[in-house]
């Protein structure tokens, strides 16, 4: 029977003991139905969610639903939206209760006297053009300004695959302006033409992730196995798909056999009564979504399957480690 | 029974499940170490531990509190854990 301390040597089980028992335990919340950009792509509108269920707007109400979240075990609220920003009084009944990750594309500034050290993850959907095209705006011009050199702010790159061949210039930016940046692939839900993956051009993004681990190992943050994971969409042999998602919300999981998954995950509509079938769109293929936590989370739920080799142990190390840090439990 | 033997049987069943329901291979009850921590040593979460919690509380008819499965480290915690639960009913 393998263990981990027949598989790893003293350093790697050192790193491993200090996340076996962090226990993250996550929910996303949509914080409004409203956003200042609207981009193509964004399942949020393309997919309806926007208008399955009003908002709450009682701050109290807001403050009540944290208090029984965090009763039911949640320890890390995810706050998406739209944009949150756009409401900083929920974002703050959230902050002050529990473990807070904010994601935002950065236009509106959450101000740190008010949220001193939450994680803020700023999207990015590719270099000027791509933006533009995209999301209407050269978003990065505004975000960066905003954010330049805090310590607890990273971009969410979204790759998409007219990026290849371009990501270095993206990421130089980003460190150039003192932030991190994790990398994640584009999903097309709107089925824009040109930005939907073929198997090359996955394999050559691929390398290209890797090439950019090892060129800016201070700025971005990921490793090899992730890349792997999510061009490929297999792990261990399987492939990610419905069956395999970990990141279902829980009372509405009716798969069986029930596969690893987050427990008591659960994404809220902005009504704080509705839940979302996943963490993202409910319209989207699982079998092509490329959902960055998404998989980070099958990795992550999927330990002892893990435990067959060294490599594969530290693998498991190296995305939980990931993970960790960009929701703030480990620092950079 | 003594409560010594009485320990040493659920020790083995409880191996017994965990080999089973976790499908562990190459061990035995009888060559599985009581006191190896479960999540540190074989990477249990507690989706493994409910699992097998399932199962201790309809063979035993007991209830077991998740949130006393951060103390359930051990094979034999969690047989001393399930004892004081059968005394106390």
């Amino acid at each position: 029977m393998q263990t981990v301390s027949s598989l790893l040597d003293e350093s790697w089980a050192a790193r491993y003991r200090a996340i076996s028992r962090l226990n993250i335990r996550s929910s996303i919340y949509d914080v409004t139905n409203r956003c200042n950009l609207r981009c193509k792509g964004c399942f949020f509108f393309s997919s309806g969610e926007h208008q399955v269920a009003p908002e709450e707007t009682d701050l109290a109400r807001w403050e009540a639903f944290v208090d029984r979240e965090r009763a039911r075990g949640v320890n890390l609220a995810i706050l998406i939206g739209g944009e949150p920003t756009l409401c900083l009084d929920r974002v703050e009944a959230f902050y002050r209760r529990m473990p807070t990750s904010l994601a935002t594309n950065g236009l509106i500034k959450a101000p740190r006297e008010r949220f001193p050290e939450m994680m803020v993850g700023i999207s990015l959907w590719g270099d000027e053009e791509d933006e533009k095209l995209l999301r209407g705006k050269d978003t990065f011009a505004v975000s960066s300004r905003n954010y330049a050199g805090d310590p607890y702010t990273y971009y969410l790159y979204t790759i998409t695959p007219r990026q290849i061949g371009r990501t270095e210039r993206v990421i130089r930016r980003i460190a150039d302006v003192g932030l991190k940046v994790h990398m994640q692939l584009l999903s097309n839900d709107e089925g824009v033409e040109g930005f939907s993956w073929t198997p090359s051009q996955l394999a050559d993004i691929r390398d290209e992730m890797d090439a950019m681990l090892d060129a800016y190992p201070q700025t971005v943050v990921s490793c090899r196995y992730y890349h792997e994971i999510i061009t490929t969409g297999r792990m261990l042999g399987r492939p990610f798909g419905w069956m395999e998602c970990p990141s279902v919300t829980e009372p509405l999981d009716t798969r069986d056999p029930r596969p690893k998954r987050l427990i008591r995950f659960i994404r809220w509509a902005a009504d704080l009564e509705t839940m979302h079938r996943c963490c993202t769109s409910a319209t989207r293929d699982c079998a092509t979504c490329k959902d960055g936590a998404a998989h980070m989370s099958w990795v992550m739920v999927n330990k002892r399957a893990h435990l067959r080799s060294t490599k594969d142990l530290q693998n498991w190390i190296e995305v939980y480690e990931m993970f960790a840090k960009l929701y703030g439990f480990l620092p950079w | 029974m003594s409560e010594r033997k009485d320990i040493r049987t659920l020790i083995l069943r409880i191996a017994e499940i965990v080999i089973e329901e976790l499908k562990l291979e190459d061990i035995t009850p009888e060559t599985f170490d009581p006191d190896m921590d479960l999540v540190d040593e074989l990477g249990v979460d507690s989706m493994d531990l409910a699992t097998v919690a399932l199962v201790l509380q309809d063979e035993y008819a007991v209830f077991i509190d998740e949130d006393d499965y951060p103390n359930l480290k051990t094979i034999r915690l969690i047989a001393e854990y399930l004892q004081t639960k059968l005394r106390t009913g």
